[in-house]
């Protein structure tokens, strides 16, 4: 919990932490209009995949700093030997990564979504999958995260290891918004989202404590 | 049991294991290699659908059979790595990551060479072809994870997280014919008790499989003999095999 506040007290007085994705977010989505064309139908058409998309990579372009500052200023060594259990240390700082660049996303999703014309039903859909999916993308990508936490330059690479592991989130997601616009049965989406959220939760703490001990001690 | 454990634990032994291995699962191979292309390329006849152009299963069937199984391979030996700290299932891990992707490529390419005359498409959004793409991935994530962490032990470690983690794709591939019902045909031969080939073309096909299946064990020999090898290059072991040539090792 103390960790949760330190990081969110540091996110908010680096502004750009947490405006950073959010202004790519908008950036991205306001793109594909301007190369697609502004079809109010054909933007309708691909709205709730342009969003999700989007959303994924503004998530992806600040895990990139989620251990790696703690890690060049010796805190996360740190946090490691403290003898507090290290998963749950991690709950804290991925909690703040999610409120700091998960949350903003899923509270401005719906400008978006109107600026995309996307279908009347689905704006609910929106918000609901997106909070649930960037909650699991901030754990999964955080294993990444954790996982190349000593080497320099390491963003294609993060990449590289976490969009396949995301790629049911971004699937059942973008299809829960799809569905939902066209006016059927999201049930079986949400369900799977949530699947993923409690397992994300509960098993990604491991993983991501386990690389950043390996991580530490690479660094030394 | 455990001693049994032991000695293909330590480097020595495993190497001249391997070595001793390899040349009888090569020659294996190559005769279910041949036996399974004759009778399945000469042999079987062709099919009353899809006529001789499904001739290429003998191929695309096994390869992505194996690159699910040698990633299984994969995540096992790397949670073995991780549980008990067994340095030769590290190698076992590491040996099979350019394999895999190998067999990967294979089958996403034999697969999209069916799709043209059966589906009209060289390539198409569907669930099995994309999550079989989606392996290649992670083959690659693993591979360049290794690649870029400078100390060994680490990016062993680092290597077999991932691994694991990665491992939640795998009944992703597998049911994803079953979940979604896309273009791609289910599986063939699930049903082994009424296989919904007729014999004379499941025959070769098992074949191809048992061939396939020996030519990963064969890749992996001769991979964990080289980087056992490279690992262990200062050990006095390894200088002796020097001095006594390959052939007495």
């Amino acid at each position: 919990m103390r960790v949760f506040k330190r990081d969110m007290k540091l996110a908010f007085r680096a502004t750009g932490q947490w405006l950073n994705p959010l202004l790519f977010f908008v950036i991205v989505v306001t793109l594909f209009p301007l190369g697609i064309g502004p079809g109010p139908n054909m933007l309708a058409t691909i709205a709730p995949g342009v969003l999700w998309v989007s959303a994924l990579l503004a998530m992806m372009l600040s895990l990139d700093a989620l251990f790696a500052n703690d890690f060049r200023d010796g805190t996360l060594e740190q946090m490691v030997l403290s003898g507090h259990p290290l998963t749950v240390v991690v709950i804290g700082k991925v909690m703040a990564h999610w409120v700091t660049s998960g949350l903003p996303l899923v509270i401005l999703s719906p400008l978006l979504g109107l600026m995309m014309q996307l279908p009347e039903g689905a704006y609910l859909v929106l918000v609901g999958s997106l909070f649930l999916g960037t909650l699991s993308l901030s754990f999964i990508g955080a294993i990444g995260a954790a996982l190349i936490v000593s080497v320099n330059q390491g963003g294609v690479l993060l990449s590289l290891l976490v969009l396949p592991l995301t790629v049911p989130v971004l699937i059942f997601g973008s299809g829960a918004v799809s569905a939902a616009g066209m006016g059927l049965e999201i049930s079986a989406q949400l369900s799977v989202l949530f699947a993923i959220v409690f397992l994300a939760v509960s098993l990604a703490p491991l993983a991501i404590a386990g690389a950043l001990r390996v991580g530490v001690a690479a660094g030394r | 049991m455990f001693q049994w454990i032991h000695r293909f634990g330590s480097a020595p032994f495993m190497y001249r294991f391997a070595g001793r291995l390899a040349p009888w699962l090569g020659a294996l191979c190559l005769l279910s290699l041949v036996a399974g292309l004759y009778l399945g390329l000469v042999v079987a006849p062709a099919d009353y659908e899809q006529g001789d152009s499904y001739r290429i299963i003998y191929i695309h069937v096994p390869a992505a059979w194996m690159s699910m199984f040698t990633y299984m391979v994969m995540a096992v030996s790397s949670a073995v790595f991780l549980i008990w700290r067994l340095k030769i299932a590290d190698v076992v891990a590491e040996a099979s990551a350019p394999i895999g992707a190998a067999f990967t490529a294979v089958a996403l390419i034999t697969g999209s060479f069916w799709g043209k005359p059966m589906w009209g498409t060289w390539w198409i959004w569907d669930a099995r072809l994309t999550s079989e793409l989606l392996l290649l991935f992670l083959y690659f994530g693993y591979m360049a994870l290794r690649g870029s962490l400078d100390t060994p032990q680490s990016s062993a470690k680092a290597a077999a997280i991932l691994a694991v983690v990665g491992v939640v794709n795998i009944p992703i591939i597998h049911f994803s014919v079953e979940w979604w019902n896309t273009l791609h045909q289910p599986a063939t031969i699930s049903k082994l008790d009424t296989p919904s080939m007729h014999i004379s073309m499941l025959r070769p096909l098992l074949l191809m499989v048992l061939a396939f299946q020996l030519l990963y064990f064969y890749n992996l020999m001769i991979r964990v003999r080289t980087l056992i090898l490279t690992r262990e290059g200062r050990a006095s072991w390894v200088a002796e095999l020097d001095t006594k040539g390959p052939e007495n090792a």
